[in-house]
């Protein structure tokens, strides 16, 4: 337990150290080598990285300079990411390899390792991390912390205002003043819906009865979207602070974080920080020697996609199977064994600190007339920069794919972006201007979603796609309603038909027939918004679903039952390169003759067309 | 007459049981220990967690088949997993499933006859950044192609 004076303490003190991690003109002899241990950087091998410069470190018997890890920068496919303070220099692909050279060349001999600087799209070497495009447009504020601090040390949260905004709704603020902020400054549920966040608030505390539960969903099941584990990965505090001010706001003492199990690194984050907090009386009995109790547990999912929806997280964490409630009553009455509860995900978590610290009035000054403040992106699929990315609302996905992403890869066409996830639907070049917000996308037959925003080039068959979405859904229905156990499973039937070249005109007529039903029928959220991807990808893709059906061909070719794979003889050089690639040697031909492709034994794995040069494969 | 294995299953379920209340909404914190234990969720442990939380045995095998993280078969020494995330669908997995299918002669869900792999496909394991992306037990191999996941494979099967 510390008092509050202490907590002081230690934040003034942990700042001074810090100085040099948020300021390139700190005025400080001693220099921090961070180093990325999100999912994408540690899968390739970032923990060895650090423990590789702590190694040399002490061989070398070197001062002032710590290694830290921290959570994830954003630029994924530039990782494993190593960043030195304060000159704030930028290395990207780093090995265990490359550290005895950082050590020596930099830390030590005082100039950059200059084959190891990131390069931006057009080659050119970036010297500091804010100088990349990337960047450029985007504003932290969820995400404020995360590549910042050390997520497992506490005295580095509080650094940089950790629990200030607790302190200041226990100390200054009443639980009214608290939901009031909250409303005024407009933020919305980040879960995928967009409900204003101040009002189920409101809803939860003017329940009465003694026993509310607040909880955080953290079961981020969308294929393709990771930010929410980056946040509990990079700033798990964050969570716990703002669930601690929704328990004194709503009047709950109890909060679970459910999340899935399949998030490793973030489950044992978030146990480090709970016990870190109780430890230092932030979380528990009496905190900061105020009469507000509040704890938090951890509530692993098993790996089923619709406990995301809340009414079936709430039978999760009642130890049952994930099956949605019929609503009403909604959470808010009746949640938790019964008691009201409040949910809200963990991005919309992540942004009530800020509010609380800088107003509500600065909040809502970001974003469009309906929706405020920022919204975290997973980026993902045939774009430069994959990462995350946290952008105003109101921001075009043009700016997202094109600015920010870096655009297409390989020299090929964007086709469509996907957002929502197996909820959404997939978005034309021509709605690339829309800005971000949850009115807009909705009129253009997509949704908000969590965040996941996957590219799709122009060699993707979108039929395809809509096909992978459906199997989803078909995989992840819960079985509880017919429209959805059923209706899904009949929708995929029927787009496996016209995949296999067996669709007949009739079918596309059922489709959206049957895709409205379910959307109209169904109980939960998974299988309202289940047809999404289909809707949208017949509106705005019809051609493509006609070639299948009436033409017979899928112009991406990755229908295998319409797709012939035949090499260009007018553009084949006989460079060999397809025939190297192809894992079952179903290619032949001499170097530099034209080659062949054996029907009988191609599997159609397409990895001759990607990799020919000359595109004569087709 | 419960055969020695069952008999060992049945007390060391009981071992994990004894750090538990047995308050109901504590079946899935252990089936999940029960999983990381085994590898899959024996019989003879739904009958042990049945008893001790007194929840039917059908109820927890709703349960259990309900979660993909629960499995009610072993799976292999090595578990190949491929995933399917819409980052690492859009940039090819789904092929390099379909190799991973016909070099292992299985089929998504199954475990080899001698035991030593089994095939699964997740959704989306984080490292969206390296898409393609498939597993070996806990190693992460990214950028994959169907080369690179047969030269993997061939590594596995020199191995015991």
């Amino acid at each position: 337990m510390k008092t509050i004076e202490e907590i002081h303490k230690i934040a003034k003190q942990t700042r001074k150290e810090l100085e040099l991690r948020v300021n390139t003109k700190a005025d400080t002899r001693e220099k921090h080598i961070l180093v990325c241990h999100g999912t994408g950087c540690t899968s390739s091998k970032s923990p060895l990285i650090l423990e590789t410069f702590n190694k040399i470190i002490k061989e070398k018997k070197l001062k002032n300079v710590r290694v830290i890890m921290t959570g994830c920068f954003g630029i994924c496919s530039k990782g494993p990411i190593v960043i030195i303070r304060p000159e704030d220099t930028f290395y990207s692909m780093v090995t265990p390899e490359d550290c005895e050279e950082i050590i020596n060349t930099h830390i030590i001999g005082g100039k950059r390792v200059e084959r190891l600087l990131c390069k931006d799209i057009k080659g050119n070497m970036v010297d500091r991390l804010d100088d990349l495009a990337f960047y450029k447009k985007q504003k932290r504020i969820a995400l404020k912390n995360c590549g910042v601090i050390n997520p497992e040390n506490i005295d580095e949260y509080l650094a940089f205002d950790g629990y200030k905004a607790l302190e200041k709704v226990l100390t200054k603020m009443s639980q009214d003043e608290v939901i009031d902020e909250i409303s005024k400054s407009g933020l919305r549920g980040r879960g995928g819906a967009g409900f204003p966040t101040g009002k189920k608030w409101l809803f939860v505390k003017q329940e009465e009865g003694k026993q509310k539960y607040v909880v955080c969903n953290a079961d981020e099941g969308d294929p393709g979207a990771f930010m929410d584990r980056s946040i509990l990965e990079g700033d798990p505090h964050s969570v716990i602070e703002s669930m601690a001010i929704a328990g004194y706001a709503v009047g709950a003492n109890k909060g679970y974080i459910y999340v899935r199990a399949e998030y490793p690194i973030a489950v044992h984050r978030l146990e480090v920080a709970i016990n870190q907090a109780r430890k230092y009386g932030l979380l528990g009995k009496k905190i900061l020697g105020t009469t507000f109790n509040f704890d938090v547990e951890i509530r692993l999912g098993a790996g089923a996609f619709v406990c995301g929806e809340e009414t079936a997280l709430l039978e999760s964490i009642e130890g049952k199977r994930g099956q949605p409630r019929l609503k009403p009553p909604y959470p808010a009455h009746s949640g938790l064994w019964g008691c009201p509860t409040l949910i809200n995900n963990v991005e919309t978590y992540a942004n009530v600190t800020r509010i609380i610290l800088n107003g509500s009035k600065w909040y809502s000054s970001i974003g469009t007339e309906t929706s405020k403040g920022t919204k975290v992106f997973a980026l993902g699929g045939d774009v430069n920069n994959v990462g995350l990315v946290e952008v105003p609302m109101g921001t075009t996905l043009r700016e997202i794919v094109f600015d920010i992403g870096g655009g297409i890869p390989n020299g090929r066409n964007f086709k469509a972006a996907q957002t929502g996830g197996p909820s959404g639907g997939c978005i034309p070049e021509e709605h690339l201007d829309t800005p971000i917000d949850y009115e807009s996308l909705a009129q253009i037959d997509s949704m908000m979603g969590s965040g996941g925003l996957i590219v799709m080039d122009d060699s993707k068959c979108m039929v395809n796609i809509a096909k992978f979405y459906l199997e989803f859904t078909v995989s992840e229905s819960c079985g509880k309603c017919t429209p959805c156990r059923i209706g899904t499973k009949r929708m995929l039937e029927i787009l496996q038909k016209i995949c296999s070249g067996n669709g007949e005109e009739k079918d596309l007529v059922k489709l959206n027939e049957l895709a409205n039903g379910i959307k109209k029928a169904s109980v939960c959220g998974l299988g309202q918004t289940a047809p999404n991807p289909v809707l949208s990808t017949m509106k705005y893709f019809a051609d493509e679903y006609k070639e299948h059906v009436v033409d017979k061909s899928c112009r991406a070719k990755e229908c295998k039952e319409l797709a012939k794979i035949v090499i260009d003889e007018t553009k084949c050089k006989g460079c060999d390169l397809c025939k190297k690639v192809c894992p079952v040697s179903a290619i032949s031909g001499e170097v530099g003759k034209v080659h062949k492709i054996d029907q009988n034994k191609c599997i159609k794995c397409r990895s001759c067309m990607q990799k020919c040069p000359f595109k004569a494969i087709g | 007459m419960p055969n020695c294995v069952d008999k060992k299953i049945i007390k060391e379920t009981d071992e994990i049981l004894s750090k538990f209340t047995n308050s109901k909404d504590n079946l899935i914190i252990i089936l999940e220990e029960v999983q990381k234990k085994y590898g899959y969720i024996p019989q003879v442990a739904q009958v042990e967690i049945s008893e001790y939380l007194n929840i039917p045995v059908a109820e927890i095998y709703g349960v259990v088949t309900f979660y993909s993280r629960f499995t009610t078969k072993p799976k292999g020494k090595y578990n190949v997993s491929v995933c399917l995330g819409t980052a690492c669908f859009v940039k090819g997995s789904k092929e390099i499933l379909e190799r991973a299918k016909q070099k292992l002669g299985i089929d998504e869900g199954e475990t080899s006859k001698d035991g030593k792999f089994s095939l699964d496909s997740t959704r989306c394991v984080g490292a969206c950044g390296l898409a393609p992306v498939f597993t070996v037990n806990n190693e992460v191999y990214g950028k994959a192609t169907v080369k690179k996941l047969d030269e993997v494979i061939d590594e596995y099967m020199k191995k015991d």
